[in-house]
C-alpha cells in the first residue's frame, strides 16, 4: 500500500520566535527553519509501517516555498521514496492546504495519509481534519499507536486518557508526541536522498485557490509576566499561599 | 447573528470547556446548542438551563454516542444552513471536529481564540503563545474554536432555552469506537481545577512522582499535572500534560515543582492567577514568570509542605 506524508517547513522548534516591530508577523528572516517536529513523527511512523512490509511506498508532500525542498530532501533521507513539492512564496491556509494534498491524493490513490496534528508556527490543529473531510475519509487524530491491516486502528490522545478508534481505509492519521521517536538521517543516507525524485508542481497545477480567507491585522507580543518574589523557607511560602486566599 | 455551540457532555454532565465556550459564542449572538450522543434527553435539559441558552439542538442517536467526528461533522454542517457561527471548545473532542465541520462547510477555521473583537474578528495565540494574531474572517461563516481558559464560564442556571429534536445521517460507517481507557482519578479535572500541582523531570521516576506528589495534591484538593519531560519519560499519563500541545490551564494556583519552565510549558499555564516554583537551579526560567519561588531541593521541600499544610 502507498503512503502520504505531509511536512511543513518551519521555525526550528528551539528559536524563540520573535514579533516585528511593525506587528506584521513573527521575524523569520536568517531564523533556523526545519521539518515541523509533529510532520517528523509522522514520516518516521510512514517508515516503520514500510519496515513492517504494510507500506509499499512513501510519498512525502510539502506546500511551501523553493527552500521547502530541504525539508523534502529531510524526509527522503529518513527513508521516503519520492517527493512532491508544490512550490508558493505565499502562506498558505490549512483549508487550501487541505484542498491541494486532497488532489495530490486523488492522483496518488494512497491507502494512507499521515500528517502532524499541527505546525508549530500557526498552531492551527486543522489541515488534517479538513483533508479527511474533503476526501470523505474517517480520521485518527492525535495519534499515539497505530496498527494498519486492512483497516486502521489508532489510539488517540484525547483529555480524558487514551481513546482507540478503527478506521476504515483510506484514511488520515495526525500525529502525537508520543507516537514515535523519529530517527536521524545517516550520511550515507542524506547522500542517497538527494537521488530520489523531487517533482516541483503549483497551486494552479491542482487547480485550488490559494486566496486567504483570514487576514492578519496585526501581529503583537503577548502580555508578559513579571517575576514575583522568592521565599527562603517552607513556612514562609506557606504563608504566602495562604495571602492567595486559594489555599486555606 | 445565531451561533451553534457544541456542547461537550460526559457521563450525563455537560462539562466546564462547554461554558466558557457559551460566553464566547454570546459575544457573537443569539447562541444556539447541539446537544449529540445517545439517551441525552437529561443533557439537553441541563443545556437549556444555561445562561443565555435559546434553541437546544438535540441529535439523540447511537451514532453520536462517542463523539465520532465523521458521524458529527456531517449533523453540524446540516445545522450551520440556519447558523452563522459554528464554535467549539478547544479541548481534543473540539479540535477533532470543528475543522471537519470547516472543510464541509468551506470556512477557514479560527482556531483556539483568545477574544472576539467584532463579529469578524479575533485573536489567537501563535507560536506557542509566544505572539498573539488578531485576525480578520473574510468567510460568510465562522467556525471557531475557543480558549476556554480565555471566557468566563456561562451560569448553569437561569436560561430557557427551547429543545428542539433533529435527525442527522447517523452512522457513516467510516469508523466505530472501540475502546476508552480513561484516566481514573478522584481528584478535580486539571483544565477546572483551582488549584494544581505540577511535576517535571526532576522527580526522577514514576514512584517518586505520584508517592510526593499525590499525597500534597490530595492535602490541597489540586489537580496532579506534569511537564512534557516528566510525560515522556513515563512519570505521568499523557493527560496529565500541561503545555502548548498538552492542556491549557489557568487555575488560581499553579504549583510547578521540579519544572525547568520550556517555552512550551509556559504557553499552558502562564495564565494562572498565581504561579509557584519549586526548582534545586535558581537560574531555571519558571523562576521568571513565578509569583512566588523557592530555591531548594523538592525531594526535602515537597515532604516538609506536605506536612505543613
Amino acid at each position: 500500500m502507498k503512503l502520504l506524508v505531509a511536512v511543513k517547513r518551519v521555525i526550528d522548534y528551539n528559536v524563540k520566535p520573535r514579533v516585528k516591530m511593525d506587528g506584521t508577523g513573527v521575524d523569520l528572516a536568517n531564523v533556523k527553519m526545519s521539518m515541523n517536529p509533529f510532520d517528523e513523527i509522522a514520516v518516521e511512523e510512514a517508515i516503520r509501517l514500510k519496515e513492517k512490509g504494510v507500506a509499499t511506498e512513501i510519498v512525502a508532500v510539502s506546500i511551501g516555498p523553493a527552500k521547502a525542498q530541504e525539508t523534502l530532501r529531510t524526509a527522503l533521507a529518513m527513508g521516503a521514496d519520492r517527493a512532491i513539492l508544490v512550490q508558493t512564496d505565499e502562506e498558505v491556509e490549512p483549508l487550501a492546504v487541505a484542498k491541494i494534498l486532497a488532489k495530490v491524493a486523488e492522483e496518488e490513490q494512497p491507502q494512507l495519509i499521515v500528517l502532524g496534528k499541527q505546525a508549530i508556527d500557526d498552531d492551527n490543529n486543522a489541515t488534517g481534519q479538513m483533508l479527511a473531510a474533503l476526501l470523505g475519509w474517517p480520521q485518527g487524530t492525535f495519534a499515539s499507536k497505530v496498527d494498519v491491516s486492512d483497516s486502521a486502528t489508532v489510539t488517540r490522545e484525547v483529555d480524558g486518557g487514551l481513546e482507540t478508534v478503527k478506521l476504515k481505509l483510506p484514511a488520515v492519521v495526525t500525529t502525537d508526541l508520543r507516537l514515535n521517536e523519529p530517527r536521524y538521517a545517516s550520511l550515507p543516507n542524506i547522500m542517497k536522498a538527494k537521488s530520489k525524485p523531487l517533482a516541483i508542481k503549483s497551486p494552479g497545477d491542482f487547480g485550488v485557490d490559494t486566496a486567504r480567507r483570514l487576514e492578519t491585522v496585526k501581529v503583537t507580543e503577548p502580555p508578559k509576566r513579571q517575576a514575583g518574589i522568592k521565599v527562603g523557607s517552607v513556612d514562609e511560602l506557606i504563608d504566602k499561599l495562604r495571602e492567595t486566599g486559594v489555599v486555606g | 447573528m445565531n451561533t451553534l455551540v457544541l456542547v461537550e457532555h460526559e457521563g450525563g454532565q455537560i462539562k466546564d470547556a462547554t461554558l466558557s465556550t457559551v460566553t464566547a459564542a454570546a459575544k457573537l449572538g443569539e447562541v444556539h446548542l447541539l446537544v449529540a450522543g445517545s439517551n441525552v434527553g437529561s443533557v439537553a435539559e441541563q443545556a437549556a438551563k444555561i445562561a443565555g441558552a435559546g434553541k437546544v439542538h438535540v441529535a439523540d442517536d447511537a451514532a453520536y454516542e462517542h463523539g465520532l467526528a465523521e458521524n458529527l461533522a456531517p449533523l453540524a454542517a446540516k445545522l450551520m444552513e440556519g447558523h452563522d457561527a459554528f464554535l467549539a471548545p478547544a479541548t481534543t473532542t473540539g479540535k477533532n471536529i470543528a475543522p471537519r465541520v470547516a472543510a464541509l462547510l468551506d470556512v477557514m477555521q479560527v482556531s483556539d481564540i483568545l477574544s472576539v473583537e467584532d463579529d469578524n474578528t479575533f485573536t489567537r495565540p501563535i507560536y506557542a503563545g509566544n505572539a498573539i494574531a488578531t485576525v480578520r474572517s473574510s468567510d460568510a461563516k465562522k467556525v471557531l474554536t475557543v480558549r476556554t481558559t480565555a471566557f468566563e464560564k456561562a451560569s448553569r442556571e437561569g436560561g430557557s432555552g427551547t429543545v428542539e429534536q433533529v435527525g442527522g445521517s447517523g452512522d457513516s460507517g467510516l469508523s466505530s469506537f472501540v475502546g476508552m481507557d480513561a484516566a481514573k482519578s478522584d481528584r478535580p479535572e486539571l483544565t477546572s481545577a483551582n488549584i494544581i500541582v505540577s511535576g517535571g523531570r526532576a522527580f526522577g521516576s514514576n514512584e517518586q512522582f505520584h508517592a510526593l506528589l499525590d499525597p500534597l495534591a490530595d492535602k490541597l484538593g489540586a489537580a496532579v499535572g506534569a511537564s512534557r519531560a516528566a510525560v515522556d519519560a513515563g512519570y505521568a499519563p499523557n493527560d496529565y500534560q500541561v503545555g502548548q500541545t498538552g492542556k491549557i490551564v489557568a487555575p488560581g494556583v499553579y504549583i510547578a515543582i521540579g519544572i525547568s519552565g520550556a517555552i512550551q510549558h509556559l504557553a499552558g499555564m502562564k495564565d494562572s492567577k498565581t504561579i509557584v516554583a519549586i526548582n534545586k537551579d535558581e537560574e531555571a526560567p519558571i523562576f521568571q514568570v513565578a509569583d512566588i519561588g523557592l530555591v531548594g531541593d523538592l525531594f526535602k521541600i515537597v515532604p516538609e509542605l506536605t506536612e505543613k499544610l
